[in-house]
């Protein structure tokens, strides 16, 4: 089985799909001659030419717009936004569109369209490439949110997004991009959207993460001694995976949420509250965020500060555990 | 030489039937005694149905409402140089289009009188209303892209305003059009306002249809009062977009005669003394007049067709106004299967409406 980092395993994803259902086709900003700032693209144009892997002009609402026309005309667009802090331009046409056809229309139209982008912190970039944005994206109904961890998750998620008959935002960490290797099978695997995974069994404390952070907890878990910690990968974000997280609280009746998104009404103000309509009597301390703070993410001198690391992580568990 | 020019471009009025009811020969398009007698049936009929819409709102029996007065002709004009199977995308005013492209009345009134159910019954390819401004536009070109990439002979319409011209979908969607040739046909009809801005307010451009010019392809302006020149310059725009030839901004120039909507008082920002100089450009009464030069219409003629569109239209709202959304389609149509999130909140509503009926 080879060994791919998330790039190449994402890159596997799109041949694959694209290879089994002509009715798939890539479009963004320079994904195909250049295949993709990031590289994730390559080699698909060669492969399937320029009417399915398209150069776009420099517009994200017009990119978006144009996907939701031809998803409801029966093609199945799998569009690139460059930088996480360029999609602010896509929101109208996903909220007031994309997400809303299948209701508005009563299930005469549907729109089944993947939107990925990179995102987060941690990689040294300028202003607006460094952001972590899901939360904006969370809040709008029938728009489904994935954030994957790792390669194998991500080929897997990818290729249920693309098959998913609703529209999928899919984030890449692109901290995540080149950092580790592992074995990603060739072939037809999907990992289910809306389950999350348990990545440590433990009884003490529940830490709850996505994306980038996941990596960020696993470090942290290494630095705490004693204290048996259950780390949940949420995987998706909308719809949640609110059993997982449930079932894990009634057990440990401790809880860590640890996210790159600002705080303020990020989904670890909505886990918590979902934990208390259904685990609230099984708590024996108050549940811990750690999370970027409210404020823009700042230029790289001050970004490490910003940024959860496994050092405020492990606190924050040992605060908790301790309680 | 270091400076010469570069670019020369030039934009084309139509204009066919004159507000006397004069038509141009030269121009005039082949059209036959029963095509003629659809046009004038169905400017009227969108006519009455808008009248009704109006006053039903007064009555507080609708929703807030866009009238179409004024505009029949661009609408209809339009509509009837189209093939069922094309694309038709709408703003919100183009009720004389969906009428014509025989979306049944009953459902335009159920939708404006609050429920999205009626969208579940449309004929396929007439999308949804949109009533963010412009947004719509790209998906006509989507749409239109598609066809082109499945091998279709399959154009896509969109209506929008003067308004949207300003927005970045519009420039967006005409960019995307140009550079992929996708066979689209935009139609700005430009009624003077969007709410209270006019016109000459919106944009320094001396037309709206020249804007397609910086796109790379053609823009033409209309008549949009008279419903033979808005026909040949759609027909000609949708032959040309589905033999290869890209798209075409039809700008159709006419005049919203009643408010934006019924929430809108025009007299705060336009004179009666222009929206009478625009009542005798009227689109309906052109056409009568050329009608009855022609030997089709006539007072009996008038009458007929007028308690016959006043039957359908009763017959439709008394449908529409018994018309029940079940309150599980507020949950069921939110992705193709119900998250367990939503059968929650789904089953806490119903719970509380049983308390509720049980006191």
């Amino acid at each position: 089985m080879p060994k791919l980092n998330m790039v190449q395993a994402i890159n596997l994803a799109l041949h694959e799909e694209m290879e089994k259902d002509p009715a798939v086709l890539a479009m963004g900003e320079d994904i195909g001659v250049d295949g993709g700032v990031f590289r994730v693209t390559e080699g698909l144009l060669d492969k399937f030419g320029s009417e399915r892997v398209i150069d776009t002009p420099l517009a994200e609402s017009g990119i978006v717009g144009c996907a939701i026309g031809m998803a409801v005309s029966g093609l199945k667009p799998v569009v690139e936004i460059q930088f996480e802090g360029f999609s602010y331009m896509t929101i109208d046409q996903l909220a007031a569109h994309a997400s809303r056809i299948r209701y508005r229309s009563r299930g005469m139209y549907h729109c089944q369209m993947v939107i990925r982008s990179p995102y987060g912190g941690g990689v040294k970039a300028l202003e607006h490439h460094s952001e972590a944005v899901a939360t904006f994206f969370i809040h709008i109904p029938g728009l489904k949110v994935v954030i994957p961890s790792n390669p194998y998750d991500a080929k897997g998620l990818l290729i249920s997004s693309i098959r998913d008959p609703d529209p999928v935002f899919f984030f890449e960490p692109k901290k995540l991009y080149r950092a580790f290797k592992e074995e990603v099978p060739e072939g037809d695997y999907t990992v289910p959207l809306g389950t999350g995974k348990k990545l440590t069994q433990g009884d003490d404390v529940t830490v709850i993460s996505w994306g980038a952070m996941v990596m960020v907890c696993q470090e942290a878990i290494k630095k705490v001694t004693n204290i048996g910690v259950e780390l949940i990968d949420l995987r998706t974000l909308s719809p949640l995976d609110e059993k997982i997280i449930i079932d894990s609280v009634r057990k440990t009746g401790r809880c860590v949420i640890v996210h790159e998104e600002p705080r303020t009404l990020g989904l670890g103000a909505e886990i918590i509250a979902r934990i208390n309509e259904k685990a609230f009597l099984y708590l024996e301390a108050p549940i811990k965020r750690v999370t970027g703070y409210d404020v823009p993410v700042p230029l790289p001198k001050l970004e490490d500060l910003y940024l959860p690391d496994p050092e405020k992580v492990a606190r924050a568990i040992v605060e908790t555990a301790s309680f | 030489m270091p400076r010469q020019k570069i670019l020369d471009m030039s934009v084309d009025w139509l204009s066919i039937l004159d507000p006397e009811g004069n038509v141009d020969i030269t121009l005039e398009p082949a059209l036959d005694t029963e095509t003629l007698d659809k046009f004038y049936r169905t400017m009227v009929l969108t006519r009455l149905f808008d009248e009704k819409a109006v006053k039903l709102q007064r009555q507080g029996r609708m929703l807030t409402y866009g009238s179409c007065l004024g505009q029949e002709a661009s609408q209809i004009g339009s509509a009837f140089a189209m093939k069922p199977e094309d694309w038709f995308f709408p703003a919100f005013r183009e009720h004389g289009v969906q009428i014509a492209r025989g979306i049944p009345m009953k459902l335009l009134y159920i939708y404006w009188m609050g429920s999205e159910d009626a969208n579940m019954k449309i004929p396929l390819k007439n999308f949804p209303v949109a009533i963010p401004v412009s947004t719509q536009i790209l998906h006509a070109v989507g749409a239109a892209w598609a066809s082109k990439l499945q091998k279709q002979n399959i154009a896509s319409v969109v209506y929008f305003g003067d308004g949207a011209t300003s927005e970045g979908d519009f420039h967006e969607g005409m960019n995307f059009a140009g550079v992929f040739k996708t066979p689209t046909v935009f139609i700005c009809q430009n009624n003077q306002y969007a709410i209270s801005l006019p016109r000459e307010k919106q944009t320094a451009s001396k037309t709206l249809a020249q804007k397609a010019l910086a796109y790379g392809f053609e823009g033409i302006q209309v008549d949009g009062n008279d419903v033979l020149a808005v026909y040949s310059a759609t027909k000609a725009a949708l032959e040309k977009a589905k033999s290869g030839g890209g798209p075409t901004l039809i700008e159709c120039f006419t005049y919203r005669l009643g408010a934006h909507t019924t929430s809108d008082d025009p007299s705060r920002y336009r004179k009666k003394d222009e929206e009478e100089e625009w009542r005798k450009k009227d689109p309906v009464k052109r056409l009568r007049i050329y009608l009855e030069k022609k030997g089709i219409w006539s007072k009996n003629y008038e009458e007929k067709i007028i308690k016959e569109a006043s039957e359908e239209i009763e017959k439709a709202v008394e449908e529409a106004e018994a018309y029940n959304p079940d309150v599980s389609n507020m949950f069921k149509y939110v992705f193709a299967e119900m998250t367990s999130n939503l059968k929650e909140q789904m089953d806490e509503l119903s719970g509380f409406m049983a308390k509720k009926k049980g006191g």
